[in-house]
């Protein structure tokens, strides 16, 4: 089977994006990974479902975006002995996918590859996975040590740093193992899944209304994001399309996320150079947004705003005008700002090359989002695949090749410039009608995707429903799975006291990813 | 910096004043007394641990540093290490896989100590519950003063139940 054949093998799903859907053997799995890797391709998720009730077999799911939009591919995988074929070396983001299955559905990568555990730490033993519909989600177990071996790192004068789970600052917990020579680093390998929390399999059995409270709290800190994708997912499986109002509006909340972060950051990354007074000015500006915020639509993050079928609140006059007057003011302190980190010799020379991810190796590594925009990765779901408001606007893409801190800054300063445009088109056109549609009914065992450029990369929701509206399945996807592993070579060479720097220019999610 | 200058300037003084005594937030009888209090309640130092939140309680209490909440105005500051700390600021639901960390976290900060139990999670386990992966609300697992609930708390509410743990019970 070949890549252009697909889109017409396999059906489109009903999505407001555009993904194809299909059943492959383990062959045509590898083939088609080859040839999106060889088209300039990426992947976005890998997980795994329990089917052995229906088809008394798993089944493997590999996200894949290429030119035309997003490939789905299932491979069922026989239920004695499970496995499937390695994609790491395609794919090294693969790599942590492959090994959360593992542990979560007990499905292995065939071949050598890497076998160490990933989610799993010690909460339960390696013969059990929680994402096995066998398995009852309120079980527990005595709690074992979690006996996980890092890679050793040998040679004169080398020594560790262990950092955390509890780190320094006020930020998610995760293990950080540096190996260095004087303030040199070496090797950063980092050990996650502190915050697994079972979310997954907390979503089995909910409805497709419950389910949305939760979709929006897997990273609070991109609520709007995969609550929107979490309602693309419904929709898509239940064939309802939500009013044109409220998709405009969801877009608009999208927005206001990626201005939230956008400013949070670069308040905390002067900080991180020992400029306070960016952190001050920074804050300020995203205080008075998350209090417009919360004034207009209830909600200081936006929280459970994006439901099912729609959105729960509207925009007034008096409120678009507050909104527009909150933007006029961001625009203006934010150049002010941008001008003073310019000039600012110690601050640049803080920013300009460190923490450097070259294009070639962002490619090579499948680096994605806002951080891997700022590495050449010229990919952004809103311009290349856009839903609606987004195909009304004419989204401009930032991209940047130099792949620093400093590169990562600029690219901040330029999407809040954009996403400032973007609310002033959605203010003037945004349509008048209802805000909510009436759910549709949904077929057993269909699959919904719901795919969302939230502000840090692209969101991924993959919904297999069940009986009566309930969840069977649900994966969500955070694009830190592809990023983390990156941040690991971002790392090499520097010097210690820059990681801090360098981990807040990317920010990526650790909830998100430890689910 | 003349720039920076002129920008503080212009931006001026935006602290506000802080939130009353909410004596609704408290756990269970005030374990510290009340002179220790006095002096605490001037110079607090929080350490704060995120025991398994979705990021969604962090987000608020990063804000607490920003000029309008100005917590350092009020003597009080977060640190670097449980040892240096009066208070642990606790967020949640305590995930499975943070649960010896939380312990021993707990057990590195020196007595007498307070625990503020942030957000819904962290007061009764939330969206999330207690599952094989989590042991819901804070209080399963470490002795709680304040409980301080919403998804997420505001700011003002955080404040609140930091500055109801340091002022006097009934």
């Amino acid at each position: 089977m070949k890549l252009d054949e697909f889109t017409t093998l396999f059906p489109k799903l009903p999505a407001a994006m555009p993904v194809w859907h299909g059943t492959v053997n383990a062959k045509e799995l590898r083939a088609l990974c080859e040839e999106v890797r060889q088209g300039g391709g990426k992947l976005v998720a890998l997980w795994a479902s329990d089917e052995t009730e229906r088809t008394s077999q798993y089944a493997l799911h590999v996200a894949l975006v290429s030119a035309p939009g997003m490939l789905v591919l299932t491979l069922l995988v026989k239920n004695k002995k499970p496995a499937f074929p390695d994609l790491s070396d395609l794919f090294p983001a693969a790599d942590r996918m492959q090994r959360c299955v593992a542990d979560m559905m007990g499905l292995h990568p065939a071949g050598g590859g890497n076998h160490r555990k990933w989610l799993r730490h010690a909460a339960w033993p390696s013969e059990v996975h929680p994402l096995r519909k066998s398995f009852d989600g309120n079980s527990t177990f005595p709690t074992d040590s979690d006996d996980y071996l890092f890679v050793p790192v040998t040679g004169n004068g080398v020594h560790e740093i262990a950092v955390g789970p509890v780190h320094a600052g006020i930020i998610e917990p995760g293990h950080f193992r540096f190996s260095i020579v004087g303030e040199r680093v070496l090797k950063l390998e980092e050990r996650l899944g502190y915050t697994h929390k079972g979310i997954e399999k907390r979503f089995e059995g909910m409805t497709f209304q419950q389910g949305a409270k939760l979709a929006g709290r897997v990273s609070g800190d991109s609520t709007v994001g995969y609550t929107w994708a979490y309602a693309q997912a419904v929709e898509s499986i239940t064939h309802t399309t939500p009013p044109p109002r409220a998709l405009w509006l969801r877009g608009l909340f999208l927005e206001l996320e990626r201005l939230l972060n956008h400013l949070g950051d670069l308040g905390y990354l002067g900080n991180d150079v020992a400029l306070s007074f960016g952190f001050s000015q920074f804050w300020i500006l995203k205080e008075n947004l998350l209090r417009v915020n919360a004034e207009l639509f209830g909600h200081r993050y936006l929280m459970d705003r994006i439901v099912p079928g729609g959105v729960t609140c509207d925009l007034n006059n008096t409120g678009l005008l507050g909104l527009s007057e909150m933007l006029r003011n961001i625009e203006h302190e934010t150049s002010i700002l941008h001008h003073i980190y310019d000039e600012h010799a110690g601050v640049q020379d803080r920013f300009l090359f460190t923490g450097v991810v070259a294009p070639d190796l962002a490619a090579q590594l499948g680096l994605t989002g806002l951080a891997g925009r700022a590495s050449g990765q010229a990919w952004d779901a809103r311009t290349q695949f856009p839903c609606t408001p987004y195909d009304e606007l004419d989204v401009q893409m930032a991209t940047h090749r130099n792949g620093d801190v400093a590169a990562r800054v600029i690219m901040r300063f330029e999407e809040i410039a954009e996403s400032i445009r973007l609310i002033r088109l959605m203010l003037e056109q945004l349509p008048v009608g209802d805000l909510i549609s009436e759910l549709g009914c949904a077929e057993e065992g269909s699959l919904g995707i719901g795919w969302v450029e939230g502000w840090r990369g692209e969101i991924l929701l993959a919904l297999h429903a069940g009986k009566d509206n309930c969840i069977y399945r649900l994966h969500p996807h955070d694009p830190s799975w592809q990023n983390w592993p990156v941040l690991e070579h971002a790392i090499i060479n520097n010097i210690v006291p820059d990681f801090p720097l360098i981990n807040k220019s990317f920010n990526l999610s650790y909830s998100g990813v430890d689910l | 910096m003349l720039h920076i200058i002129q920008q503080i300037l212009r931006t001026g003084i935006k602290t506000e004043a802080p939130p009353q005594v909410n004596d609704a937030l408290r756990n269970e009888v005030q374990q510290i007394n009340e002179k220790i209090l006095h002096h605490v309640g001037r110079a607090l130092a929080i350490r704060h641990v995120d025991a398994g939140s979705c990021n969604g309680c962090e987000l608020e209490i990063h804000c607490l540093n920003n000029p309008y909440y100005n917590i350092e105005g009020l003597g009080i500051h977060f640190v670097a290490s449980p040892r240096h700390a009066d208070m642990l600021l606790v967020t949640g639901p305590v995930s499975r896989h943070m649960e010896i960390a939380l312990r021993r976290t707990y057990d590195a900060t020196p007595d007498p100590k307070l625990v503020i139990a942030i957000g819904d999670c962290g007061c009764d386990g939330g969206v999330f519950g207690e599952s094989y992966a989590s042991c819901g609300k804070i209080s399963n697992v470490i002795r709680v003063d304040i409980t301080v609930p919403g998804c997420p708390p505001t700011p003002t509410a955080i404040l609140q139940g930091i500055l109801t743990a340091v002022s006097k019970g009934k």
